[in-house]
């Protein structure tokens, strides 16, 4: 059997003793998990090691940890995978508790103090509207395979653990809470859809808090997507209800696109007046005012020269363009699911709009197509 | 003291499905788990739920299946009122929420499983358990005004009073190691089953019989406990399942030469028989040498269309990729009978009561008995809910003008002392927990496994014997308070010898063979003999007492089973 080294990270609230690393050796074949590495340990050497597992087949969320610095289940990392990810590290397969909560025991941390708190901020249950039909709700085939999508999540933190925004923003309502409201904003049978868009707009910690990073969509072991998910509630939310938040987060989104696509390249300076509804819009004057001593600390740091501020020389090219003509040109937006993502290629005649949920929302969304993306298999 | 009129311990589908319906009855609740509600295996449940929804289907032709599956082991008054109760529980659960799989005008879709006459099976993808367990949970959050959790305790026992009635119990909040007693007027008991006894296994590590040593040790009986389902497609090695669904969804299997060999044991049904006999047949195929050189048979998804496996079998083309290595939609995937379901558990009538007052029992940790000698598949579902309600209501109704309880603080102090001298052992002089119930859990699967013998088991009893004394002196590692896994897994290790000293004493019983119990040395079923249910009880520390209980039959006599 190959050996790998499993580093540890300890932490016992009762002995007064701040955390510490330790080592450990398993031998398991390479295709066992890094939790069955820890269990190995545990049996043998030390039945003090606490983590929190339980189904082994990565469905019950129970044991997210970070494995040399990324966020997943313990149980579906592979020992020679993460051998091999590690290699910076040398070979030493390093596992900590997840991050942005608070750490209970070697590797649990608190999820109802974080996780759970934020997934009762969504109002994380169906409301229909007037009383239930007699049989079932008859709704579009295609809108439940888009909401299990949100349904495929099993709440095990690995995105809230890695979610810079709120590392920033520890009020920021978080990816796997608004995956979670997803979930009713895109269920036919919810009658709140209006109320659900136009609450986590308005607040400061809600949708727009949410700055793009990608890291939710890379830390989920399920496909889940949450950051998709975010940016489809701005979508429907912003294009299909015109709600204008007070964050300014529905406008700015749209200036950024805007901007883009008159430049190819973001041209800064205009950014923020358009945001406020240009440079001469009575909301703008304010912020331009107070994003004055910025661009004066620019200016005299030399990152801002007055010709780059006033003249954006960068045009969009023709292809971009392009893009922006081809997207604009459809008359429903497409949103990439995980259910409906595979294409037959033993059926070449089948068309790819069965691959795609056509339907409500907007431009296509940065690729949710972690379908066949799989932490180990990258 | 916390009280609360209705105590529900464990949180998968029973448990939760019971909180929200004595909720609903009035009752003051609580729900306990000793793992966050969303963790429990109902997760695991991947194919669907079984109901006559469809106006050309019929509740009697699901009874028949489920009595015919069961080898006419069921009651087929519980089954009957399961069957019955069905379509409305899968409309209830629609309107909660659950994006149940839609055909093409937007109604409810179905799709084939083992040992179903008809296409009876409402499913969501293949995380229908996931998505039912996640949407309840919903609920529980919407009701968190009249519905406690209590999530992350472990309960040590069940509190009776003087007249023998329960009354409470007693628990230990995982998170900081502190034991309280709580008072209830009913006590439901929701914790599964105990598959850990078994290894492999397909169950989750928390399935370790909790709540059926709880009930035994205070007297209740265990019935049907010989039955242990071994489900057709687990992977081997690590146990991990694939659903029935791919076999539903049209999956082949194959022995090492090729043949679909089911044509020899179930011409009609193929895949499709039921569970006990699909595994039967693959074993029988893999012992007389037709296997793979790994011990297994071939299951081929690649007859599914791949678009539709990617959409409806996403889960099993993830775990063949992940934990096979295999990508089941270009090639067939090796499998194995494996340690499913125990079909037995605390005897119950159907509102969920035991033998003992105050305390009911719902989903797998119980014997209702619906599933007899084999259940059918996407059945477990369906009895955790409809069982899990109705003890619930039941539990709700009878608390109503019973005053509160108050339980004995002394059981507080003995149950503290108990984890007190688990946490003193002297450590290297006994056994590592780790090794008893690796040792448990090996000898199980081989000798208490699809095929079994008198000889086997006689061993498997001395066996368990022996690990129950080895078990009184194993020592563990973890000193502290806060989360200490390893003074719970002591426990658990007690609860699970329970539980296999009960299987091992049912299946040495039966002298004949029915369901999932196939005596090599019995080798047919005998109805004039044992067309009777097998109780197990506790005998205070002596040998525990057999008895025998009248399967109660109302429409379908003992026919014979082919598929």
């Amino acid at each position: 059997m190959p050996e790998y080294t499993l580093k540890l990270r300890r932490y016992s609230p009762e002995s007064g003793e701040p955390a510490y690393w330790e080592e450990f050796t398993a031998d398991l074949d390479g295709h066992r998990s890094v939790l069955d590495g820890i269990l190995q340990i545990r049996d043998r050497e030390d039945g003090s090691i606490g983590i929190r597992h339980s189904c082994r087949a990565a469905i019950c969320g129970s044991c997210g940890v970070s494995i040399n610095g990324r966020p997943g289940l313990a149980c579906h990392m592979h020992l020679e995978e993460a051998q091999k990810r590690a290699e910076r590290d040398g070979g030493v397969i390093t596992v900590e508790p997840m991050g942005n909560m608070p750490v209970l025991k070697d590797l649990i941390v608190d999820m109802d103090a974080v996780h759970w708190k934020k997934m009762q901020r969504v109002t994380p249950w169906l409301i229909p509207e007037g009383e239930h039909p007699e049989r079932e709700y008859i709704v579009p085939k295609e809108a439940m395979v888009d909401v299990t999508q949100t349904m495929a999540c099993i709440q095990c933190g690995a995105c809230v653990s890695h979610c810079l925004s709120m590392e920033v923003d520890p009020l920021f309502i978080g990816p796997a809470a608004l995956a979670k409201a997803y979930r009713f904003v895109g269920d036919p049978r919810d009658g709140q859809q209006f109320e659900r868009l136009r609450d986590l707009s308005e607040d400061p910690h809600g949708i727009y808090d949410c700055t793009h990073c990608f890291n939710c969509i890379e830390a989920c072991p399920k496909g889940v997507a949450p950051m998709s998910q975010i940016m489809r509630l701005r979508r429907i939310a912003g294009s299909d209800h015109g709600i204008e938040d007070r964050n300014n987060g529905h406008r700015h989104e749209n200036a950024f696109v805007k901007n883009i696509e008159r430049n190819g390249l973001l041209h800064e300076a205009d950014l923020l007046p358009d945001s406020y509804g240009g440079k001469f819009h009575p909301r703008a004057v304010p912020e331009l005012l107070s994003s004055l001593p910025i661009a004066l600390r620019g200016l005299q740091r030399g990152k801002i020269t007055p010709k780059k501020a006033l003249l954006h020389e960068h045009k969009a090219p023709q292809e971009v363009k392009d893009i922006f003509q081809r997207v604009h040109g459809h008359d429903t937006r497409f949103e990439l699911n995980l259910y409906v993502s595979g294409k037959d290629e033993e059926q070449s005649g089948e068309q790819d709009n069965h691959d795609i949920v056509e339907g409500a929302q907007a431009h296509g969304t940065p690729s949710s197509s972690s379908a066949e993306r799989s932490p180990n298999s990258v | 003291m916390p009280a609360h009129d209705v105590l529900i311990i464990g949180a998968g589908l029973a448990g939760q499905r019971a909180a929200l319906a004595a909720a609903g009855a009035g009752a003051s609740v609580a729900i306990m788990s000793k793992v966050h509600p969303v963790r429990s295996h109902s997760n695991a449940a991947a194919g669907g739920i079984n109901a006559a929804l469809n106006v050309d289907d019929s509740w009697e032709s699901h009874a028949f299946d489920t009595v015919k599956g069961s080898d006419y082991l069921g009651d087929q008054d519980a089954i009957e009122i399961m069957c019955r109760e069905a379509p409305g529980e899968v409309l209830w659960l629609e309107h909660q929420g659950v994006t149940f799989h839609r055909n093409d005008e937007g109604k409810l879709g179905t799709r084939a499983f083992g040992g179903a006459s008809a296409a009876r099976t409402y499913y969501v993808a293949d995380i229908t358990g996931q998505a039912l367990l996640h949407v309840l949970y919903e609920q529980l959050m919407k009701n968190y005004l009249t519905v406690d959790r209590y999530e992350e305790w472990f309960v040590t026992s069940v509190v009776q009073d003087d007249a023998g009635e329960a009354c409470g119990v007693i628990a230990r909040n995982i998170r900081d190691g502190s034991m309280e007693l709580f008072a209830a007027k009913s006590v439901i008991l929701a914790s599964g089953g105990a598959g850990q006894a078994f290894k492999p296994t397909t169950n989750a590590m928390i399935c370790t019989g909790d709540g059926i040593a709880q009930a035994y040790r205070i007297g209740a009986p265990l019935m049907d406990m010989e039955m242990i389902q071994y489900h057709p497609t687990t992977l081997a090695g690590n146990g991990i399942l694939i659903t029935e669904g791919a076999r539903g969804e049209g999956a082949h299997l194959y022995n090492a030469q090729g043949e679909r060999f089911m044509e020899k044991y179930a011409p009609n049904k193929l895949e499709l028989a039921s569970r006990d006999v699909v595994s039967r047949s693959e074993q029988t195929e893999i012992n007389e040498g037709r296997g793979f050189p790994d011990g297994t048979v071939a299951l081929d998804i690649t007859k599914v269309p791949r678009k539709r496996t990617l959409e409806a079998l996403r889960e099993i083309v993830n775990i063949g990729r992940d934990f096979a290595g295999v990508d089941i939609t270009r090639e067939p995937i090796h499998i194995k009978p494996g340690c499913h379901y125990i079909m037995g558990g605390v005897k119950t009538d159907v509102w969920g009561e035991t033998s003992i007052p105050g305390l009911y029992a719902a989903g797998e940790v119980a014997c209702v008995s619906v599933h007899g000698g084999n259940r059918l598949g996407a059945n477990s579902l369906l009895d955790t809910l409809i069982f899990g309600r109705r003890a619930g209501e039941h539990a709700a109704d009878r608390a109503k003008g019973m005053s509160m309880p108050v339980p004995s603080e002394k059981s507080l102090a003995d149950e503290q002392a108990m984890i007190d001298a688990i946490v003193r052992r002297e450590r290297g002089v006994g056994r590592r927990v780790s090794e008893i119930k690796d040792e448990l859990g090996t000898m199980m699967n081989e000798k208490v496994a699809v095929f079994r013998d008198q000889d086997g088991l006689t061993e498997a009893h001395a066996i368990v014997h022996r690990l129950k004394d080895e078990a009184k002196s194993a020592y563990i590692d973890d000193q502290g308070t806060v989360f200490n896994q390893d003074v719970l897994g002591v426990i658990e290790l007690g609860y699970m010898l329970d539980c296999a000293e009960a299987i091992v004493m049912g299946a040495l019983e039966r002298k004949e063979s029915r369901g999932a119990q196939f005596r090599l040395d019995f080798p047919k079923r005998n109805d004039a003999e044992w067309l009777k249910h097998i109780n197990v009880s506790a005998n205070g520390g002596d040998e525990p007492k057999i008895s025998y209980s009248e399967v109660t039959m109302t429409q379908w006599e003992p026919q014979e089973r082919t598929y």
